[in-house]
């Protein structure tokens, strides 16, 4: 067929190891078909050179931040594993190490905050916050430029890889902008200390509301507002009167309320009896990260954070563990798992659900894995694995 | 939340005889207590975690019908107690559990100097739960209050 080349971008990248990458993106009108589409050539580290083709109105770009440490090499497994699937999302790597803007306030680089205004969905790598480098943590720079204000954490057991607890289905869904890390403390007279817990209705019934939106959308059938508003009958009552106002508006969800000290008795104990649970900040800290350790920790956990104005960074939350990076050790499975909430997010199901079965049927399958999961496979193998069983699915 | 960690000018040498490291309850409590609580040992810490975690370690030992409490107050008071409710649906009828408030009364003793009376009674009840023979209805078993009572004190009359 007739067809018209644009060339629309050359990308040149150098990867962690210092291997550089070369990229060309083109688009392309064909005359006979009236259709428009999208070509990329690739110069990964090998010598082929590959064709990924999809129409043009179906790819989505997504901002990927690789991030430090163990960062790079599982963002690659990810883009790897996405490719297999033929998946529509075109990456855009950026970097968000902090710099200093004019009247010296920290922020993260203009280009990348360009590009998740412009995408508004964002994958992310861990970052390493240097102690006494003088600005705030990456991760706390990112939740105030893009006000993400909702971090949501699904727990579920994954076969193949065995904890105490089994039949694992919860989700976490923590306010993630007020509440007890308000960061107010001052000192009253020396030795005495007040920090204050702000909560506000305005955060309140934003978190609320996307709780049950959350519910609905994800077919869940019940949310848990955790409090402890028999203490903090102020702050936690107002978090709660949100909660139960924003129940009335979604009546096919089910609302319950309970002290968060029963919930973390409850849940060593029994988690499967619980479904979506909302939370303000410090409670959803501990929970979410209770809630990880029963599935397998935080290597195998994927998290999203919701912001204003559509914007979603989805993001592994294990560290850059310094010590294996670079050396194809690494678990990408938090990173994937995150990856495929993203799709899921942008509604792309199908391709969510391939990605996912492949992943879980990989590991429930306990021939190939990396050393964390009990295994002694490397990074590139585990990812090959998952690539090769989605080949075979089609 | 913030990071606590006794910096010293040689990473290491303990800064103190007693190297105190106050570790990040997010990245190192909560977590790992699920996954291998048998590393943690004695955790201090402020009210309200210490309300969160009590609560998750009693989870991971069976829950508040087996767990002993103290509370420590200025001179010299000291009051043990059961933590769990009043439990109205099954009161007076002879099914309740006394465990929890039997090792709270042992973490008395103990309190009090008595070490031989606490390991006497201690060791009574928790060989009559090993043994699962006379157990209450919430510990797996079908007997009643005083039949458990009576087992824990057979068992000690057996020991003399």
């Amino acid at each position: 067929m007739f067809s018209v080349l644009f060339l629309i971008s050359i990308n040149k990248q150098q990867n962690s190891v210092g291997r550089k990458k070369i990229d060309f993106c083109f688009i392309f009108f064909s005359v006979v078909t009236g259709s428009w589409g999208y070509i990329k050539f690739e110069r990964p580290h090998q010598c082929a050179i590959k064709l990924v083709c999809f129409p043009a109105s179906q790819i989505q770009t997504v901002t990927l931040i690789p991030g430090d440490g163990i960062g790079p090499e599982i963002s690659n497994a990810v883009m790897k594993i996405f490719e297999a699937a033929k998946a529509p999302i075109r990456w855009e790597e950026r970097n968000v190490t902090a710099i200093r803007g004019p009247g010296g306030k920290w922020m993260i680089p203009p280009d990348a905050k360009e590009s998740m205004d412009k995408n508004k969905i964002g994958l992310k790598g861990p970052l390493k916050t240097p102690i006494a480098a003088g600005h705030p943590s990456m991760n706390l720079l990112l939740r105030k430029t893009f006000d993400l204000y909702a971090n949501v954490r699904p727990c579920v057991s994954i076969e193949g890889y065995q904890t105490p607890y089994t039949d694992v289905n919860l989700v976490t869904i923590r306010e993630n902008t007020e509440g007890e890390y308000s960061g107010i403390e001052h000192v009253i007279v020396d030795g005495v200390v007040q920090s204050i817990k702000l909560i506000t209705e305005q955060a309140s019934k934003r978190i609320a509301e996307y709780a049950f939106e959350y519910a609905r959308n994800n077919q869940r059938a019940s949310v848990t507002a955790v409090h402890k508003a028999n203490i903090m009958r102020m702050s936690d009552g107002l978090f709660l009167r949100k909660c139960r106002e924003a129940a009335e508006k979604y009546k096919d969800v089910k609302f319950t309320e309970m002290y968060l000290d029963t919930v973390c008795l409850n849940m060593v104990q029994d988690p499967t009896q619980f479904d979506v649970l909302v939370m303000p900040n410090l409670y959803g800290d501990i929970l979410s990260d209770l809630c990880a350790g029963l599935i397998g920790g935080l290597g195998v956990t994927p998290s999203g954070n919701i912001g204003a104005n559509g914007v979603a960074i989805f993001e592994s939350v294990h560290g850059t563990a310094p010590d294996i990076a670079g050396k194809d050790l690494a678990n990408p499975t938090a990173l994937l798992l995150s990856a495929v909430m993203m799709l899921r997010h942008m509604g792309l199901h199908g391709h969510a659900k391939k990605i996912e079965t492949a992943c879980f049927d990989t590991i429930r399958d306990r021939k190939v894995l990396t050393k964390d999961l009990g295994g002694n496979s490397k990074c590139s193998e585990f990812t090959e694995a998952i690539c090769q069983r989605m080949k075979d699915m089609d | 939340m913030a990071l606590y960690r006794v910096l010293s000018s040689s990473p290491n040498k303990p800064a103190n005889a007693l190297q105190s490291t106050l570790l990040n309850m997010q990245e190192t409590i909560r977590e790992p207590m699920v996954q291998d609580p048998t590393q943690f040992d004695v955790l201090v810490m402020p009210n309200l975690y210490g309300d969160i975690l009590s609560d998750l370690c009693a989870g991971l030992i069976g829950g508040l019908g087996v767990t002993p409490s103290g509370n420590i107050g200025a001179n010299g008071v000291a009051i043990f107690e059961s933590v769990h409710g009043t439990a109205p649906d099954i009161a007076g009828k002879d099914l309740a559990n006394p465990t929890a408030l039997l090792l709270s009364a042992v973490m008395m003793l103990r309190h009090m100097g008595l070490h031989g009376h606490a390991k006497k009674i201690e060791t009574a009840c928790f060989d009559t739960i090993r043994d699962r023979k006379v157990l209450t209805k919430d510990l797996g078993g079908n007997s009643k209050c005083s039949e458990f009572t009576e087992a824990i004190c057979q068992r000690m009359k057996d020991m003399d």
